[in-house]
């Protein structure tokens, strides 16, 4: 089990290193740095100016002694303005080393917002703070619904309980989250009224019913769906298992049959693919928090990507990246303990 | 202004429609008629749901097809009096009802919605055929083979999937990226893969027959040579194929980002039926492993291809939806669901005047239920065998 998952962790940690390469290297692409020098030089710099300020500010320096910098395994030199001889910041909103040290995001130092004007630690945590409280709700109400539904659905094949849930669930993946939001937000805030169409509030103002239901049925919806029709699948394969067939000659009830025998070992694989979700889900919150104005996590990279923030959109990117890593490692091992099947060495 | 009125509006959207519902009606009674000799899609008419499903899809493609005659107006004109028009409202100088209304930029809601289609009835089942084959050509190898080869394909794949989709798109489809040459430089790799696959396809089988593989080469390299320079370098000498650099560059990411799926289905697949004893009757034969991958082994994976197809359709026009819906890579004018859903799903429009985004966006998920459905069909009738 120990070697599985330092196995595990050692291919995740490269993996991790790739992508953050490859983000470093598309954020960083030439027409991304001209429009940085563009908007921190005055706009009529010339482009000897621009070429003037991204080489002083080392964005013209090797590749990879720019990544060794970001990620904080090679020292930042700190800008010398040529007239007073002084170190100065690159930007004017955040501090910078006035001596060469090293201070990357190994060392917790996530760079400089150029579109809030603030350090990137200043605006991460609140942002993730409230994706995660959008992400709980979310699961709270996503997992529940959809295993009812799947079980309900795979208890009886081909029943008509069955054939009304396996329509609603396809019904519900063909429903990404901008098509619900907007059909959502019609219904409830536009016409009826009942709910808020926008949860600029939430943020601010603390969660309600009022504010909150719509996002989080937005999300919901398009999870549901797929979770739903793995519960269904898996659990039409074990109802057709010796086993069930035995405890119902034993002269179990079906619910017994169901609750005890069956449910345990059709809610494996689910668990996976709800593991599995947590990617996907992080599309959704960028739509759905874009869709309702809720400053999260997906707002920011929203926010970072249309103003070519270059080191916030690479705190986004690596945070994503390790969000979806660490599920895809909890899932494998959580796979491995809930099934006494799989044995791992 | 004049209202035709709710039945106005229905009856007006189905006369509309007429060469919709004039194929669609007949591809159904036809293909219902031969059903037998049609196979698993034969079948499809034996279970409820795959009926609808067809029927949405088909709807769909047709409304596509038709779509100069379906449309009443170009969807880039723009009628002022006709800003935010009630659904049903007629153009006072020009006598055209705007059956689903008009949007904040006074254009026809119903027009657009099907100029839409046709954008992405193009892009989607084409952008899903290629990461087909590309996932086919390198998820057969991995899977059949095995070891290094394997390890390699499949950590690159897991480098592709562990990248969240929404920032692979912010990455490689904003307008700075079209200077560079990454997205020709990926669209020359990934456009390679139907010619080889082709290529090799028909050399394994027609080895020892020179006077069929060279024809059936020969046009495997023409025509993939042709609409290789027309799509990555935009210079087809003949003028037919061509291909806007954005759309490019999302047809490139959308390919990119779902081939690797494919390619762990395939591989899935492979790893599974490579163990039957037809397999080992064909390495005992002597067969390269080429032809027993494409030609034992393909085949029989058929039944879950098909069906990941059809599902793989539908996600890609929601890819192709999240693009629109953030703006990226389509043109701000263009008519494709996403850009229309982002545009009417504004606070103030959605407040006001709904059916400039409720129209895409039931749209888009018409289809892709339609789609979800005719699979779920599919796998179905293809279980029973």
């Amino acid at each position: 089990m120990f070697t599985f998952f330092l196995r595990r962790l050692g291919v995740m940690l490269l993996t991790m290193l790739c992508l953050s390469f490859v983000v470093f290297f598309f954020v960083n692409l030439e027409p991304n740095l001209r429009k940085l020098a563009t908007f921190q030089t005055e706009m009529r710099a010339s482009d000897q100016d621009k070429e003037n300020w991204l080489q002083r500010n080392g964005y013209r320096d090797n590749y990879l002694v720019q990544f060794g910098r970001w990620m904080g395994v090679w020292p930042k030199v700190p800008v010398i303005d040529p007239k007073t001889g002084e170190p100065v910041p690159r930007f004017r909103f955040c501090d910078e080393p006035v001596v060469p040290t090293y201070s990357g995001i190994l060392e917790g130092d996530f760079g400089c917002s150029t579109a809030f004007r603030t350090p990137v630690s200043q605006r991460l945590p609140q942002a993730l703070k409230a994706t995660g409280l959008l992400m709980f709700w979310v699961m709270l109400v996503m997992v529940p619904v959809s295993l009812t539904i799947g079980v309900l659905a795979g208890m009886r094949e081909g029943s008509r309980t069955d054939r009304t849930l396996s329509v609603t669930s396809i019904g519900s993946t063909a429903t990404p989250e901008y098509v619900s939001g907007i059909i959502l937000t019609i219904i409830f805030a536009s016409w009826l009224g009942w709910l808020n169409g926008s949860a600029a509030t939430a943020a601010r103002r603390g969660i309600s019913l009022y504010n909150f239901t719509l996002p989080v049925l937005t999300m919901a919806i398009y999870g549901t769906g797929y979770i739903a029709r793995m519960t269904r699948a898996s659990m039409v394969e074990v109802m057709t298992q010796q086993y069930i067939r035995t405890a119902r000659l034993k002269g179990l009830s079906f619910g017994a049959v169901v609750m005890k025998h069956a449910l345990r070992n059709a809610l494996i694989a689910p668990f996976t693919v709800i593991m599995l979700q947590f990617p996907w889900l992080l599309t959704g919150v960028v739509v759905t928090e874009s869709i309702f104005n809720y400053k999260g996590f997906g707002w920011l990279l929203v926010q970072a990507a249309s103003n070519n923030d270059i080191d916030l959109l690479l705190s986004c990117g690596l945070i994503s990246v390790l969000i979806v890593l660490l599920t895809q490692l909890i899932s494998d091992i959580g796979y491995a303990f809930l099934n006494p099947r799989i044995r791992v060495g | 202004m004049e209202n035709v009125g709710f039945f106005g509006v229905v009856i007006g959207l189905i006369g509309r429609l007429w060469p919709v519902w004039a194929s669609l009606i007949i591809v159904l009674v036809v293909s219902y008629r031969y059903r037998k000799s049609l196979g698993l899609a034969g079948r499809i008419f034996d279970n409820g749901i795959g009926v609808v499903g067809l029927a949405i899809c088909l709807f769909w493609l047709f409304t596509a097809v038709f779509a100069n005659i379906v449309a009443p107006l170009d969807p880039r004109v723009q009628v002022a009096v006709m800003k935010n028009a009630v659904p049903g409202s007629i153009d006072p100088a020009s006598g055209i009802t705007f059956l689903l209304g008009g949007d904040q930029l006074a254009r026809d809601v119903f027009s657009r919605a099907v100029y839409g289609a046709r954008i992405v009835l193009t892009i989607a089942p084409a952008a899903t055929m290629i990461a087909l084959l590309v996932g086919i050509t390198l998820g057969l190898p991995a899977g059949y083979f095995g070891g290094k080869i394997d390890q390699v394909l499949s950590f690159l794949a897991n480098l592709v999937l562990a990248f969240p989709v929404i920032l692979l798109f912010y990455l490689l489809v904003t307008p700075g990226i079209m200077d560079t040459p990454i997205p020709y430089a990926m669209a020359g790799v990934l456009f390679l893969f139907p010619i080889i696959f082709f290529a090799v396809l028909f050399y394994t089988r027609y080895n020892g027959r020179p006077e069929r593989l060279y024809p059936l080469l020969a046009i495997t390299i023409i025509l993939g040579a042709w609409l290789y320079f027309g799509l990555v370098f935009n210079a087809d000498p003949l003028g037919i194929v061509s291909i806007q650099p954005n759309e490019l560059n999302i047809f490139v990411a959308v390919v990119f980002a779902s081939s690797p799926g494919v390619f762990r289905i395939v591989r899935g697949l492979v790893m599974d039926i490579e163990t039957r004893d037809y397999i080992a009757a064909a390495q005992t034969r002597g067969e390269s492993p080429w032809y027993t991958m494409l030609w034992e082994i393909l085949p029989n994976a058929r039944g879950p291809l098909i069906v990941d197809a059809s599902l793989r359709i539908g996600y890609t026009t929601i890819l192709l939806g999240t693009l629109g819906f953030f703006g990226l890579g389509m043109g701000p004018e263009s008519p494709d669901w996403g850009t229309a859903i982002k545009d009417g799903s504004q606070v103030a429009q959605l407040r006001l005047f709904v059916w400039g985004g409720l129209t895409p966006a039931v749209a888009l998920m018409s289809f892709v239920l339609g789609l979800n459905m005719l699979a779920d069909a599919l796998r179905e009738e293809s279980m029973k065998d």
